[in-house]
Order: C-alpha cells, then structure tokens, then sequence
C-alpha cells in the first residue's frame, strides 16, 4: 500500500520535473515519444499515441487529451512538435508544456475519426478516475456508478489496486459493484457481492441502480436486490426522520430565539408587547449597520462582525425597550388589553420608520466564512448557520436560565413577578425593575434578529413574520416558565417539519394553529402551566 | 312586537344617531341620482362607494364594540368573520358571471376554469342563488363563531389568551385562503363582478341603492345592538365584563352569555362584509391579514368602547382620515399618524371620543341626585369600562 503512494508521488514528482525543469525539445522519453506520434497524422498513430499518452500519468495527458476531442491540438509536420491552444488561446508545446509565442505556419489540428473520438471519450474518463485530486477521482467515479458503464471497468480495476485514499476506495468499489451488476457475462457470485456492496451504500442513487436492474438477472441476484431495495427504502425513510427532526430542530430554535425575549415580557411581566417583532427587526438592522461600518472602514473584521453585532443589538433593542417601558407600557399595568393595542401602534411606528430610513426592500447581510457552507452526515446535509443558530439559542437560553437563577436582578424581577406588592416592601424599587425586566426582554429580541439576520431576510417586515409564532411558542409552553417555552418552541418546530411533507408547507402551518387553538382548550395555561390558587380575575 | 323591543332603548344620542344615518342614507343617494353632473351638490359616484363602504367599516366596529365594550372579549379576529361573510357574497356574484366570464365557461368561475378543476367543488353548491347565499353570509361566520368560542370559552379562555388565538385563527383562515386549491381564487381573491339579482354593480343606480342598504343595516345593527346592552341579557354581559368570577360565582352561565353575545357579533361582522364587497368590487385573501383586525379594534377606541355610537362614528373619523393622507402627500407618514393613534388614543384618551365627551356633558351641569341616576340610565346604564383583566 504504502510503497504504491510513494511509488505514484515519486512518478508524479518525475514527470513535474521532466515537464517543467527539464524543457528541452530533444528528451526521447516515452511520454515526449508519445506525443510526437500525433505528428505523424496517421489514425492508427494517433490511436496509439492517446493510449501511450493515456497511461503514462504525465500531468499534461488530460490537457492534451480533451484539447485532441476539442480539435485545439494541433501538430506541425516539419519539425515534428506538438502543440495545444489552451482555452484562453495561449499555446504551449503539448510536449513539454512549455509557453510558445503562437502556432508555426505549418501547423494543423490533429484529425480524428468516430473510432477514435470513442478511444479518446474512453481515455478521458479513465484519465479523470486516474486524476490526481482525490476529489476528482472520487466524482468520476461516482458518475460512473450511475453509468454504469462496462468500458472503464479496466481502468477501475487498475485504479483500485493502487488507489489509496479512503474514501475514493470505496468510490471505486461500488462503481466497479455496479459495473459487474449490470455486466452481462459477470458470475453470480460477483453479482451478489456486487448487491451487497450497493446494498450498503443505501441512499437514493443505489436504490435507483437496483430498481433498474429489470428481470434478466439470476434468481438468486433478484432476491438479494429485492431485499436489499427493501433494506435501502427502510434507510433511507429513517434518514428522513433524521433529516426532518433536524429541520424542526433547527426551525425550533429559530422560534425559540425569537419567542425567548417574549417569555420575559409576556411570559414572567405579563406584559402583552405586539412591538416584540420589531425588536427582533431592530437586532436585525443593527447587524446590517455593523456590517456596513466594517466592510467601508475595516473589511479585515468581517468575520467578527456578528461577534460585535450581538452586544450592540442587545444594548440598542434593550434601549429602546427600557423607553417604550417608561413612555407607554408603565401606563398601562393591569390593562393588559390596551396594552395590546397601544404596543402594535408602536409596532406600526418602529416599521415604518425603519422603512424611512433604510427603504422597504431587503438589505443585505452576509454570512461570515465559519457560518457558510454544509457538512454531510449520512445521508443529510447540515448547514453550518442552523447549526450555529441552534447553538448560539441553546447558549442565550442557557445564560438567561442563570441570570435570573443566581443574579440579584434575577432576584429581583422573580420577586416582583411573584408579588409585587410583597416585593416593595422589601425595598425592591418596582418600577426600576419593570423597566429592566422590559429591557432585557427586548435586549434578548435583539440578539435574536442578529441569529435571524442570517438566515432571512432583513425588511421592515422581519418582526410580523415572527409575532403570531412566538405568542403561539409562548402560550403553548405556558406562561411565565422558561422551560416550557424550550419545550413549546422545539415541540412546534418538530411538529411543523414532520407535518410538512404530509400535508404540505401552509396546511402544516394551519394544522400546527388549528392543534394550537384545539391544546389551549385542553390546557388553557399551557404545557407547563404555573401551580397556584390565582383565579382569574 | 319587534318594533317595540327594538326602540324602547333608544336615548337621545341614539335618536340622533338613527336620524343622522337615515338621513345621509336618503340624502346622499338622491343628491348622487337627482342632481346633474357637475353640479355643486352633485354627489359623484365614487363617493357614495366609499361612505358605503365607511358604513359597512361601521356596522363591523359595531359587531367589535358589543363583544369588546360590553363583555370584555377583546376579538383579533373579526376581520375573518368580515371576510367570510365578504366570501360569501362574493361567490354568489361569481356565479352570477356565468358565461360572461373570460374562458366563457357557464359554471366555473374563470380561476377555476385557468387552475383546470374538473368540475365545481361542492361547497359551491347552491351559491347561484340568492337566498342561499344570503343565508351563508350569517351561517358561515356565525357558524366558526358558534365552534370557536364554544371551545374557548367553555375552557375559560379569557382576555390576551382569547385575543392571540383569534389573531392565529384569522391568520390560519389567511394562509388557507391564498392557497389556490382552496377554491377561492388564492392570491387574487373573487373579482370581475358584474351584477347582483341582475343588477349591473357598475350602475349609478345599483350603488345608490348598495349605500342605502348598508345605511338601513347599519341602522338596524345598531337596534339589535342596543336592544341587547339595554336588556337584562345586557346587564349580565356587563356584569361579565367587570368581574366575571363573581358572575359565575352568582350562578350565571357565564360561557352561554358570551358564546351567544360572540356569535351575534360574527354574524353582524358577516352581514357587514357581504355588503362591503359588492360596493369594493373586490374580496382577497388580505382581508384576513390580522392586522385588519386589529384596526378595526382600535376604530372602536376611538370613538368610544361600551358606547355603540362611538364605535360606529370611530370607524368613520378613522376611514375618512385613513382616505384623507393615503391619498395626499403625507402618504408615507399614515402609518406613522395610525401608530400614534393606536397610542395616543389607549394612553389619554381611554374613554375614546364620545365617552370623554359624555363625561365632560355630564360634569358640566350641575344636577340633584335623582337627574343624576337618570343621566346614568341615559347612557344605557352603562358605566365606563373597567379595565378587564
């Protein structure tokens, strides 16, 4: 194993030398040999040297190859040199890959017929499954398990008893599986490791092979496929599980950011705050300004730049919550119905006037590089924002948890919420408490619109989207329990994913409503309702 | 017997109210039909559209203000009775349509006929005919109503709790609504209506006599309501809205009183959007957006909860100012004045335009004990609401 990798890096190391140290027409080495065949302009030649060329592992062999399909190789008889017009119209000698100032006079594309054409699609896909890059070889040869095709089982055969890389192995060995499994003249036990091999693969594309496998096979062959699609669809439906609850987890967190900051302020205060959407919009649009600050003034900190949001959201939304807290709601105590109303005037206030200042449409925030892109398990894809999203809301949680656990303002607001007659006279200042209690419901908003900043879109409309699923988080959880909203939030995420692909995306949304209004009458306070004697009043 | 139920209530605010209405209900049509074009007086026709559809607003926040300002239930959601009701009608003009339609189909209205449905679906049955289409614009919504609150208020779901769920219940009707296989046209709603009991609904005529029959609704809303609040049926609402424990505890059925009282209310807030549609010309799945509702609510904080002319004078000042700035140049600042009004209105003026008005009447004579009592029965017996909780 280990002297066949070091046997290919010296051969590579070799031949990058011979190509680039060593550019002198005149080397008579089998490759330089090769080439010069495609001179000669003879079909036959040209037949051997693609073979020639094909297997030698030179690093020009695949430019030469698909520039020789392509028609861009061309050979000047005189002086028996062979060159290649590379894509950008640059020409370099197909010999030694050296740059070459422009085509001879003399020089004509090398001509090829439909036997040839054949060899060289043939080469070139065995040139691809020979490729270097791991990634390369691995791609090529998963296109050949869906092909199927018997000619490159040679060149399969050749690439396994060398190939090293992990994961490219096993490439090779399903798509040879799926060579012999469709190959006419392969044994029955071939076939049936072939089953096997596909079998274990088990996702999407190794149960269309098997489906396509029709009748023609051994008896025994169709019974291990049949049981093997059988095995397959079972996988696949639990890959599926998987992938739905990790959608509705993600979904679940979503909400529970967004409906955390609620759980405050409805939730422990009993304030009903209809402008708690445009808080999150606020955190959203605080992101959007840190971002534009960085990219004109220091691009170097973009990946910072969520780092530096979230403290800033927090402290802005938390502001603005503290005054809406002693302009209007502190009026309103024991109204909770005007409440209501007077905080989606605000709501109507706070959009618009972002619409003022920033315009109605959609503004763009990026995605730092460690929040891009995707890693597989299994059979599901996981993006690293959702991931992130989860993380980051399963973190607010966990310190909100704490700070009214182990603080004294978490002390304090507990107090106040229990009775707040009790806790005046204790000398807890009420009405500071109320307000921080206000502000750090809304604080908590904010950082939720950084989260959501990155995975919609940022209009003035962001907070109305969230407003009825946060209130249904909160009120399903039950009120004034941070825990119940964690389940609440999870719980709907959930529900809504595995709903989605029964009933389709909006009646899912109208089921999980309907079930909402339907649990409510069941259990009026909620999942995890507060114990008590309160009547309501 | 009726007649006789339907005004022993009435007081004077009420009286003028009645007239008022009636009046603009003869006045405007005439001076629309009456008068030439160009005419000083002339009343176009676009304007007795829109005071139509100010008194449909207004028979809505009459619906609002009974359940709202006499029984404490704060309803997010009665845009969606509005819209049913506006549904409804809307369907039996569709029909209506008939061959006239683009695709010239005789049955299917032209969506169905572009999203390729076979047939009719069957819950269009029936809505050729004007009766039963009639019958629909009070049963459908008075019908949800019926269910929803049977189920809410029987489980004791009271105050912010019943709000948000009549919110989600409207936001559920609007996401259903915009789906086209719901069969309600989706996204573009029921539209293209050409006439009603073979009336072309473009005619100066049709509209006039559109206006006068939303004013004769109005009015006659406006009677059932008080007929109501002035019964004992609504003394108990009142008492329910103020202490609703200590209802109960006096052996009331409390959930009957307000189930009955929801689903009067829904069947109004129908009847108001079946008249709205045919003058608007147009019924879309935005009618449910719940912040529809939410406006219509605070139309009724405006003029006034608890006090029935208010409610229906609020949703006047509020739609005319609404048809005032979205028109002008302060366009872009309406919601800016809405937002403050929302505000403005719950944090100083809680007893709305005619309860601070009463208040300032009453304080300024000076009267004897026994006038006082009788000013209150003036009101209906109504004291200003409390704060419910």
């Amino acid at each position: 194993m280990s002297t066949n990798f070091l046997d290919r890096i010296r051969a590579f190391l070799l031949a990058i030398l011979l190509s680039v140290a060593l550019a002198a027409p005149a080397l008579g080495g089998p490759f330089e040999e090769a080439v010069a065949k495609f001179a000669n302009d003879e079909f036959s030649d040209t037949d051997a040297a693609i073979g020639a060329v094909a297997t030698s592992g030179n690093p020009l062999a695949l430019a030469i190859i698909s520039a020789l399909r392509e028609g861009r190789l061309s050979a000047d008889p005189q002086s028996r040199k062979v060159f290649v017009t590379q894509g950008d119209g640059k020409v370099i000698d197909a010999a030694t890959g050296a740059a070459v100032d422009r085509l001879p006079d003399g020089a004509a594309a090398v001509r090829l017929n439909n036997r040839l054409r054949r060899t060289v699609e043939a080469a070139l896909g065995g040139l691809t499954l020979l490729s270097p890059d791991p990634a390369k070889r691995i791609a090529a040869a998963q296109s050949v398990f869906k092909s199927h095709d018997a000619s490159a089982l040679a060149v399969i055969d050749g690439a396994l008893a060398t190939e090293t890389n992990k994961r490219a192995r096993t490439a090779f060995t399903e798509a040879r599986a799926a060579i012999l499994l469709y190959k006419p003249d392969a044994t029955e036990a071939e076939k049936l490791e072939a089953v096997a091999i596909v079998r274990a693969r088990g996702d999407q594309e190794a149960l269309a092979l098997l489906t396509g496998l029709g009748g023609d096979v051994p008896p025994n062959v169709a019974r291990a496929a049949a049981s093997a699609i059988t095995s397959i669809q079972g996988n696949l439906a639990a890959w599926s599980m998987v992938q739905n609850a990790w959608y509705g987890l993600s979904l679940g967190s979503v909400l529970l950011l967004a409906a955390i900051g609620l759980a405050i302020t409805f939730g422990v205060m009993g304030v009903i705050n209809m402008a708690h959407g445009e808080m999150v919009m606020i955190g959203a649009y605080t992101t959007f300004v840190v971002q534009e600050i960085i990219r004109t003034r220091y691009p170097g900190l973009f990946d910072y730049s969520l780092l530096i949001a979230a403290p800033l959201a927090f402290l802005v939304a938390g502001g603005i919550g503290v005054l809406i807290e002693r302009g209007i709601i502190r009026f309103l105590y024991g109204r909770p119905l005007e409440t209501l109303l007077a905080t989606w005037g605000l709501s109507l206030v706070l959009q618009q006037a972002v619409r003022t200042m920033f315009g109605p449409t959609n503004r763009e925030v990026g995605n730092p590089s460690w929040m891009s892109g995707a890693f597989e398990l299994g059979q599901i894809t996981i993006t690293y924002n959702r991931l992130w999203i989860l993380c980051f809301t399963l973190a607010v949680f966990a310190i909100l948890l704490g700070m009214l656990r182990y603080t004294a303002l978490g002390l304090e607001m507990r107090a106040v919420t229990q009775n707040r007659r009790m806790a005046a006279s204790m000398g807890i200042a009420t009405s500071r408490v109320d307000a921080l209690t206000f502000g750090l419901g809304s604080g908590i908003a904010g950082i939720a619109g950084v989260a959501l900043s990155q995975i919609d879109n940022v209009s003035p409309n962001l907070g109305q989207s969230y407003i009825i699923d946060s209130f249904m988080v909160v009120v399903f959880g039950g009120v004034g329990n941070l825990w119940g909203t964690l389940v609440g939030a999870f719980t709907l995420g959930i529900a809504n994913k595995f709903l989605e692909p029964v009933a389709g995306a909006v009646l899912g949304k109208i089921a999980i409503l309907v079930l909402i209004i339907l649990f409510i009458q069941k259990r009026p306070r909620g999942l995890f309702a507060l114990k008590g004697r309160a009547v309501e009043a | 017997m009726t007649p006789h139920v339907l005004t022993r209530s009435l007081d004077r605010s009420a009286t003028i109210f009645i007239i008022v209405v009636a009046g603009l209900g003869v006045l405007i049509p005439l001076l629309n039909l009456l008068l030439p074009a160009g005419s000083m007086f002339q009343v176009p026709t676009y304007l007795v559209a829109l005071f139509g559809k100010y008194a449909c607003y207004a028979i809505l926040a009459l619906a609002i203000d009974l359940i709202w300002g006499y029984c404490g239930i704060l309803s997010l959601g009665h845009g969606a009775f509005f819209a049913l009701g506006g549904y409804a009608m809307g369907m039996y003009m569709m029909r209506q349509i008939g061959s006239r339609g683009v695709y010239g189909n005789p049955v299917l209205p032209d969506f169905m006929v572009f999203l390729n449905y076979p047939g009719l679906p069957w819950y269009w049955y029936g809505f050729d005919m004007f009766w039963f289409a009639a019958l629909m614009v009070v049963v459908v919504p008075g019908l949800l109503a019926f269910c929803f609150g049977w189920l809410a208020f029987r489980s004791r779901v009271t105050g912010v709790y019943l709000s948000i769920i009549t919110q989600a219940m409207t936001y559920a009707l609007l996401l259903a609504f915009f789906r086209n296989d719901f069969g309600f046209g989706g996204n573009n709603g029921l539209t293209d209506f050409k006439d009603i009991l073979g009336f072309n609904v473009q005619v100066d005529g049709t509209r006039a006599t559109l206006f006068m029959l939303s004013c004769a609704a109005l009015i006659l809303t406006f009677l059932i309501c008080r007929a109501v609040v002035t019964s004992k049926l609504g003394k108990v609402l009142i008492a329910i809205r103020d202490a609703e424990s200590r209802t109960r505890f006096l052996g009331y059925r409390v959930e009957s009183y307000k189930l009955f009282v929801f689903t009067l209310s829904a069947c109004m807030a129908g009847v108001a959007g079946a008249l709205y549609v045919p003058q608007v010309g147009i019924i879309n799945p935005g009618e449910f957006a719940p912040g529809n509702s939410i406006e219509a609510v605070i139309w009724v904080a405006v003029g006034g909860r608890g006090t029935l002319v208010g409610a229906a004078l609020g949703a006047v000042v509020v739609n005319y100012a609404k048809t005032y700035f979205t028109s002008g140049p302060l366009a872009p600042y309406w919601l800016f004045m809405l937002g403050a009004l929302f505000i403005l209105v719950t944090l100083l003026l809680p007893k709305g335009i005619i309860g601070t008005f009463n208040a300032w009447w009453e304080r300024r004579k000076p009267e004897p004990l026994s006038a006082r009592t009788e000013g209150g029965d003036r009101q209906g017996g109504v004291a200003q609401p409390k704060p419910a909780e």
